[in-house]
């Protein structure tokens, strides 16, 4: 980590102010034996280097190439998200809503930032913000419109209000010209935002499809 | 030690969307100290000591309070939100004190100001075991 010198006569800057409320918070209940320091520790590298949206775009990919897997998952997708090891923590419930022709699907959390955290890890911020939470109610096209989705007027567009028991998971469109392409491959196809319901799964513009 | 994810450049229309830096895809912690509360907040819901539903209903609660007082509430300042809505979940839940966060704090502010540089800061004794 970066150290920065500021030529105080002694002593070292103090950390912001929110850095020194959570070092009060986690000491003090280090101290009293609420929490365990290293599981704190090792929850933070989990969230930070395995859990991330890789982990939903697997169980999309799975869904394309598993008709069996598919329909499981959208009869009961906290289950079979959990069948490939990825489990809830606050014990919500998870929901697969399929994008098709003339369907697009997208979440929002219009009271905080409920997601699906095991399946896509942490929210952008854009996710968080109250444009995208109070607009994606009532104006869902015209923001897909500035995320550079633009759909058919016919389309119809839900909109689903993530709770804090339930968690919604967008499976794109398996996007034409991908029919060759392994399950791994094919995981490369599904972005974060994809998942979100802010943008689409698309072939990468640079590598056409074998031909 | 905690990474950061600089932000970097995406598509121009959600940054404009949010009137913010974009970030691309992957965890989401601009400084140490949010992963910190972040985990602290899962860890006590994961030993019992709230339901994510009082999670839930009172960082929503943090977030109107805060759109009340002006915040931008454009995303940047979640984590105060999250960090605000932890210290009074565990002070309602009586796990910790108004006061004792307080001094804790103030300890802590104090043995950076007292700890050389180079030196690792610690807390001389734990005052309030």
């Amino acid at each position: 980590m970066d150290e920065h010198s500021h030529n105080h006569a002694d002593g070292q800057a103090a950390p912001s102010d929110p850095a020194l409320r959570v070092k009060a918070l986690e000491s003090l209940l280090v101290d009293k034996g609420i929490v365990d320091p290293a599981a704190i520790d090792a929850f933070i590298e989990a969230y930070e280097h395995r859990i991330g949206p890789r982990n939903g775009a697997r169980v999309v990919a799975r869904a394309w190439v598993d008709p069996d897997f598919k329909r499981w998952l959208m009869d009961d997708a906290t289950a079979a998200i959990a069948s490939l090891g990825y489990t809830g923590r606050q014990g919500e419930h998870m929901v697969a809503v399929e994008n098709a022709a003339g369907v697009h699907n997208m979440v929002v959390c219009t009271l905080c930032s409920c997601y699906p955290w095991t399946v896509l890890g942490l929210p952008p911020v854009w996710y968080k913000s109250a444009p995208y939470r109070s607009r994606a109610v009532i104006d869902p096209r015209g923001v897909l419109a500035e995320f550079g989705v633009e759909l058919p007027d016919a389309t119809e567009i839900r909109v689903w209000d993530s709770t804090s028991e339930m968690r919604y998971l967008v499976i794109p469109e398996r996007p034409a010209g991908s029919e060759e392409m392994s399950e791994e491959d094919l995981a490369d196809l599904v972005s974060r935002d994809a998942m979100i319901g802010t943008a689409l799964a698309t072939l990468p513009a640079a590598k056409e499809p074998a031909p | 030690m905690t990474t950061l994810n600089p932000p970097d450049a995406e598509p121009a229309a959600r940054a404009h969307m949010a009137g913010l830096l974009p970030d691309r895809d992957g965890p989401v912690f601009a400084e140490p100290w949010q992963a910190e509360a972040f985990a602290l907040a899962v860890a006590l819901h994961q030993q019992g000591h709230f339901t994510w539903n009082e999670w839930s209903a009172t960082l929503a609660a943090e977030i109107r309070a805060a759109a009340a007082r002006g915040d931008a509430d454009d995303g940047s300042t979640y984590y105060h939100h999250w960090l605000a809505a932890l210290e009074r979940l565990v002070t309602d839940k009586a796990l910790l004190t108004p006061d004792g966060l307080q001094a804790r704090k103030a300890a802590w502010a104090d043995a950076y100001a007292r700890t050389p540089h180079g030196k690792p800061v610690t807390l001389p004794v734990a005052p309030d075991k």
